[in-house]
């Protein structure tokens, strides 16, 4: 147990510490920002295309499984990340007009 | 040195995420909030492409498959997120947050594969490396979130368009415990045991995991989906964190966890919006409790208004309130309100909105539709505010809003949405309610305020009662 944490500490300071930030960091949002918040995280989370974008480069030429899944993955992770930041960037449009006048 | 200037395009993406965050939860900055947190992104998957290098000092190949698949994905992302309508922008953020949840169940499979590959022939004890229980673990919590969410999203997608209908059966909640814990149990055989058919038993978790988020979401009422989505959206933040541990990316990491801490604290501040707890909303799902109130009361009479009485009644009021809800939404209805409002004020009616913070789909979802339609911000109240010019209010004028004017939440414990708070729109001198038909709202729940004395129902598509009403006020 002890050693696990120490041959990852990093990882767990990461972890520990990333949650209170996340906590504290929307603390105080009015209700009315809730749903862009809640699309913006969501695009957030589409970070994951890393991942998919690791395993492509990764996959040996003949192997189709991985090639396939992965040209999939890159695709769906695309689609979060970009689609979720557009969709929040017109959602606040909207915010941003009744702003202005 | 191309390793340090790649750590240092995670560490801006890092911040980024952090700095988006914070400025999305203030309304002033939100906007760019959203724009720093994309070019963050962008810069960490560029960086990723160009200068991503395995242990062995590799670097990746297959351009041609990355930049195609980017390519496609960023088009039909890009069409989706422009055309989808005002209305249908939560169904939107539940199906890309299923796309994110498909990924990460896809990365793991890949994963799993590759392990799976050098073993099976061999002698299967050997296959794992020093300390690779950690890497197996982590690979199956990928595949078991990742697939939850995807499912359930597309679900909670499903259900916000119409297109699948609540259902539930008898011990569902008992079924799914046990499911769950099914799931549980074959993860863990595969990671102590590593049996020679671990390959089966994984797709089995696939299955499994994807048939639990279908049934995890398929029992909670429709009106309960934005804390749904929200809930899931978490659900693949962590998702995301088990691809960063898997490759050890911080950028990952960082980003995956960052949302699925806040995403779990919004889905506590939605549900207390509502005045609910998250297990209330999750296992007291509204499904069970539509039998009974409804069936069991009869209720009384109601009336009904014509559209000329309606508009002599605003036309001559001093104050007019409209309390929009989904029914305005559904009938893009937002410009004929504006329209209304501008006529009403050119006879000296005053004329606000109440908006209360659940009302539509989506918290903010009325702000959005009015903000679209040129509605002055000023005119907006929240609830409080509404609440406290309700007794001076002539007219209320309540346009597809259901739930959020049901007395039922204060005064009827038995109520499923008891314990909410709700607009008074009782405390105005006369109520005017447009709806479709008498069928109750998403909630399922009967609503008293339509059996009242003061209450007139004036049935129709939102957008045509509004155009109708502006067409009689101009012939006064």
């Amino acid at each position: 147990m002890l050693n696990w944490i120490t041959a990852n500490q990093q990882i767990i300071y990461i972890v520990i510490l990333m949650i209170f930030v996340g906590i504290e960091v929307i603390g105080r949002v009015p209700s009315v920002l809730h749903t862009p918040l809640m699309s913006g995280a969501n695009a957030i989370h589409g970070v994951v295309i890393i991942g998919a974008i690791i395993v492509m480069g990764k996959a040996e030429g003949d192997n189709y499984l991985a090639l396939i899944l992965g040209f999939l993955a890159v695709i769906l992770g695309t689609l979060n990340v970009v689609g979720g930041f557009v969709v929040t960037d017109r959602m606040l449009e909207m915010f941003k007009k009744k702003k202005n006048r | 040195m191309e390793l340090n200037v790649l750590t240092l395009c995670y560490l801006v993406g890092s911040v980024t995420f952090i700095l988006g965050l914070k400025m999305l939860s203030n309304p002033a900055s939100a906007r760019r909030g959203n724009l720093i947190a994309a070019a963050g992104m962008t810069i960490a998957i560029f960086g990723t492409i160009f200068l991503y290098k395995d242990d062995v000092g590799n670097r990746l190949h297959n351009y041609g498959w990355i930049f195609g698949g980017i390519a496609i994905g960023a088009i039909i992302g890009t069409l989706a997120a422009k055309k989808v309508k005002m209305t249908a922008m939560p169904e939107m953020v539940s199906m890309f947050n299923g796309m994110g949840g498909a990924c990460a169940a896809l990365i793991s499979v890949v994963e799993f594969n590759h392990i799976a590959r050098n073993v099976i022939p061999g002698v299967h004890q050997t296959y794992i490396p020093e300390g690779g229980e950690g890497i197996v673990l982590i690979i199956l919590l990928g595949l078991i979130i990742g697939s939850v969410s995807f499912a359930g999203s597309m679900i909670a997608w499903g259900k916000l368009n119409g297109k699948v209908k609540d259902f539930s059966f008898k011990g569902q909640h008992i079924f799914n415990i046990v499911l769950l814990l099914v799931i549980v149990g074959l993860a863990a055989y595969i990671i102590g045991w590593l049996p020679e058919n671990s390959i089966i038993i994984f797709y089995c978790i696939f299955t499994l995991s994807l048939l639990y988020g279908i049934l995890f979401v398929f029992p909670i009422g429709g009106a309960d989906m934005p804390v749904v989505i929200s809930l899931l959206n978490s659900f693949t933040g962590v998702a995301a964190a088990c691809g960063g541990f898997l490759y050890n990316n911080k950028v990952m990491m960082t980003g995956g966890i960052l949302v699925g801490a806040a995403g779990t604290l919004l889905t506590i501040l939605m549900c207390k919006a509502m005045n609910r707890s998250l297990a209330n909303v999750l296992i007291g799902s509204f499904g069970g409790a539509k039998a009974g109130p409804a069936g069991a009361k009869q209720q009384g009479a109601y009336k009904e208004i014509s559209l000329s009485d309606a508009s002599v009644l605003m036309a001559y009021a001093h104050k007019v309130m409209v309390v929009p809800g989904y029914g305005l939404a559904v009938a893009q209805a937002q410009h004929a309100c504006h329209d209304l409002e501008k006529i009403l004020e050119g006879k000296g009616v005053e004329v606000k909105y109440a908006i209360h913070p659940v009302a539509g789909r989506m918290p903010g979802h009325m702000n959005v539709l009015l903000a679209e339609a040129d509605v002055s911000y000023e005119k907006l109240l929240e609830m409080e505010q509404a609440n406290e010019e309700f007794p001076s209010t002539d007219v209320v004028l309540i346009l597809g809003a259901n739930d959020v004017v049901n007395p039922a939440a204060k005064n009827d414990p038995s109520s499923p949405i008891y314990g909410m708070p709700i607009l008074d729109v009782e405390l105005a001198k006369n109520v005017i309610v447009n709806k479709r038909s008498m069928k109750p709202g998403y909630a399922g729940i009967e609503n008293d305020l339509f059996f009242q004395k003061k209450t007139s129902m004036l049935f129709g598509d939102a957008k045509k009662v509004l155009q109708d009403l502006i067409a009689e006020i101009k012939n006064l």
